[in-house]
């Protein structure tokens, strides 16, 4: 839906022309050349100023990366990934990229039409080639300036090197380590950027830390690093991505996401991911290989995840809680929507260690097309772990009789005070329901999202408001053609 | 005024295989006729075939809709025009709250005919007034659609969805099937609080008992996929003491 095929390459075309001009390791260069090798994380780190410690951190990861294996285990097909075949510090942009909205797909134009997303984002988010579209630096200023008040940290990744070192080198790799797995390893050597939120203690973050970053998302990069701590007694609500299709052009996204929470602290960490699926025959589109990952270090602390996950060709991800700390809860909301050729396997992992933890997993995976998608989920109790409980709930929705479905959950228990339940559905939209709403009005497109909302209901309204509405109407968008 | 529904010579058939041969019948503005019938002699089909649903395939005939072909209509532009099926099994919409529902329907039919949708506050106003006339509890409005409704409470939610959507035709689908005394009382005092001139409405009823609450203009006996026979209300009575028996005979 998103991203026209042409886009994707015009600009390809526009950076394979690049590469001609050959090998560049000009420090003062904005671009490093295609290809990885420690030559590139070296440049990436000497162009951040990056102190000694995390260019010595980038390249472990490196060097191990070289040795990883991919991931296989996962129920996902696709070609090998050429890593040299991709810029890892700021490829070139496509300066021929749209001048104003004239020049943008329509389609795209349309799902911004239906979402109701406002102009100056549209421009902002079709990656129109004007810089002063809207003051986003102002809108950024006045929102640090409320946050600055209470002491909250909320910057780039890049400005928490800078200014806030000692958090940064505490906290960064200390949930998931460098060598997790080889997407996060990659990630590891050569993130560029994300960004960085503090909350110091007692602090009651005073707004979501959403409608900043919405404006912000268009530009993050394809190497995302995010890293959240909430100190003792803290609360925040984080919002990444954003309900309205992104226009992007490279194909491996890699992010690492991890979070703190600290006695007492809450962190809310919501997302909403459209990334380009590809087009009907599954051609591009995003591979999405995200590890993210929460640590509930201190005692009665509590994470919760919740995703929407409409895009991507390829998706694979599983936001997880350790639950180290006594008492301390960890939860995950999904809701996962595959159309045409997508492919996700996504899920989560609760791993409970303190005492008396609790999690709880609710999955809506909803499949069309010729659509592939799996629930995969741990839940490890360890032996220390007295009084742990779990729910896992499952649900399936198939649409059409061309996609699948699996769920494969795993339960490993270490201690018999622990109570670890799951349930599982799996079912099918029905003619009936679609012909009551349409007998009662509603177009087979709006009865489709109308069943599948209602599916996704328990998921939905774990978003803040303003973002349950979009992710309702992106429910129906992404489904679009999926019946009839 | 013309009429508001004339069917002729409607042949329609499901997998292959005709279920009504030959259907002719009128219904004027303002009119309740009531169509009764043995088991399988062809009235649910009849009903899906007013409001278009699919694997109901229309062999021959025609249907005017207030002079207009009904069945070159899709199945929500027919409730947009004003035409409304009341289930005889309601459907359950898990996760959508009925009073969701029924806002995006009403505001779906707004929108055919160019009106603006309600707000909530209106909309709100609109469900209270009728709920109190229909004996409906608050709790109902906010219980995901028809998911576990007593067979009564779905039957006055579909009288409800037909309070709240004021449609032009209404088409009863055994309404009564399942529903105590009471229940069938009230059910058919929120049709009767709907009869105006403007209004026609077609009931489907297996038993008489139903035509005692909502008494009708016409009756016709559907048999074997044709009108067997038609009459006024005393038909009904008729039927009630001698049976289908005859029916099933005549077209044997």
């Amino acid at each position: 839906m998103a991203v026209s095929i042409d886009t994707v390459r015009q600009v390809k075309e526009v950076t394979e022309q690049t590469y001609k001009y050959g090998f560049v390791t000009d420090i003062e260069a904005d671009t490093a050349p295609k290809g990885l090798s420690e030559d590139i994380v070296r440049f990436i780190s000497a162009k951040k100023e990056e102190p000694e410690w995390l260019l010595d951190w980038r390249l472990k990861a490196y060097r191990h990366w070289l040795n990883m294996p991919e991931p296989a285990w996962a129920n996902v097909t696709f070609p090998p990934i050429d890593y040299q075949d991709a810029y890892y510090y700021s490829a070139p942009k496509s300066s021929d990229g749209p001048k104003s909205l004239d020049e943008v797909d329509p389609e795209l134009l349309r799902t911004y039409e239906k979402l109701g997303i406002p102009l100056r984002e549209q421009e902002a988010l079709a990656g129109v080639a004007v810089d002063a579209i809207f003051d986003s630096v102002s809108v950024a200023t006045t929102f640090k300036g409320k946050l600055e008040k209470q002491g909250v940290i909320f910057c780039s990744m890049s400005e928490a090197i800078r200014e806030h070192p000692e958090l940064v080198r505490k906290y960064l790799g200390s949930v998931v380590p460098a060598r997790d797995n080889k997407h996060a390893c990659l990630n590891s050597a050569v993130f560029t950027d994300g960004s960085f939120v503090y909350l110091p203690k007692g602090v009651r973050c005073p707004m979501e830390l959403s409608t900043y970053f919405r404006i912000n998302a268009a530009n993050t990069g394809q190497f995302e690093r995010t890293l959240i701590i909430a100190d003792a007694g803290s609360y925040v609500s984080y919002l990444e991505g954003c309900t309205a299709p992104m226009r992007d052009e490279v194909q491996l996204h890699a992010a690492v996401v991890e979070l703190i929470a600290l006695d007492d602290a809450e962190i809310k960490y919501s997302t909403v991911q459209n990334w380009y699926p590809g087009d009907k025959d599954g051609k591009g589109g995003i591979y999405n290989f995200v590890t993210k990952r929460g640590a509930c270090r201190g005692r009665n602390s509590k994470i919760s995840w919740t995703q929407v996950e409409t895009g991507s060709a390829i998706t694979w991800k599983y936001p997880s809680c350790i639950l180290q700390g006594d008492n301390s809860v960890g939860e995950f909301y999904s809701v996962a929507i595959t159309n045409n050729m997508q492919q996700a396997d996504t899920g989560t992992k609760m791993i409970h260690i303190g005492k008396n933890t609790r999690s709880r997993i609710v999955s809506k995976g909803i499949s069309a097309g010729r659509a592939q998608q799996t629930y995969r989920g741990l839940v490890r109790i360890s032996a220390k772990a007295e009084n742990a409980r779990n729910h896992t709930q499952c649900d399936s929705l198939l649409i059409g009789d061309r996609c699948s479905a699996h769920t494969v959950p795993y339960i490993e228990s270490k201690n018999r005070s622990a109570i670890v339940e799951h349930e599982a559905t799996t079912s099918k939209i029905s003619e009936d329901q679609l012909f009551y709403c349409r007998q009662r009005g509603l177009s087979q497109e709006d009865a489709v999202a109308l069943v599948v909302n209602g599916f996704c209901r328990e998921v939905l309204q774990q978003l803040p408001m303003e973002f349950a509405v979009e992710a309702q109407k992106l429910v129906g968008i992404s489904l679009e053609g999926s019946v009839g | 005024m013309g009429y508001m529904l004339e069917i002729k010579n409607l042949h329609a058939s499901v997998d292959g295989k005709a279920i009504l041969k030959g259907i002719d019948l009128t219904i004027g503005p303002g009119e309740v006729h009531a169509i009764m019938g043995p088991n399988g002699s062809g009235k649910s089909t009849l009903a899906y075939v007013l409001t278009g649903r699919e694997g109901y395939e229309v062999t021959e005939g025609q249907v005017l809709y207030q002079g207009r072909d009904l069945l070159a209509m899709s199945p929500e532009e027919r409730a947009g025009e004003g035409v409304f099926l009341a289930f005889q099994y309601p459907v359950e919409i898990p996760g959508v709250p009925n009073t969701t529902f029924l806002k995006e329907a009403l505001n779906a039919q707004r929108k055919h005919r160019g009106e603006t949708p309600l707000d909530a506050m209106e909309f709100i106003k609109l469900i209270r007034r009728t709920i109190k006339d229909l004996g409906i509890s608050d709790e109902l409005l906010k219980r995901p659609v028809n998911v576990g409704f007593s067979g009564g409470e779905k039957k006055r939610n579909e009288i409800l969805q037909m309070a709240i959507l004021k449609p032009t035709l209404a088409v009863l689908d055994e309404t009564d099937s399942g529903l105590d005394i009471d229940a069938l009382k009230t059910v058919a005092d929120g049709v009767n609080a709907l009869r105006t001139p403007e209004r026609s409405i077609l009931v489907i009823t297996h038993y008489q008992r139903l035509l005692d609450y909502i008494v009708p203009d016409r009756v016709h006996v559907l048999a074997q996929g044709r009108i067997a026979r038609s009459g006024g209300k005393e038909l009904a009575l008729e039927l009630e003491r001698t049976g289908y028996a005859a029916f099933a005979d005549a077209a044997a």
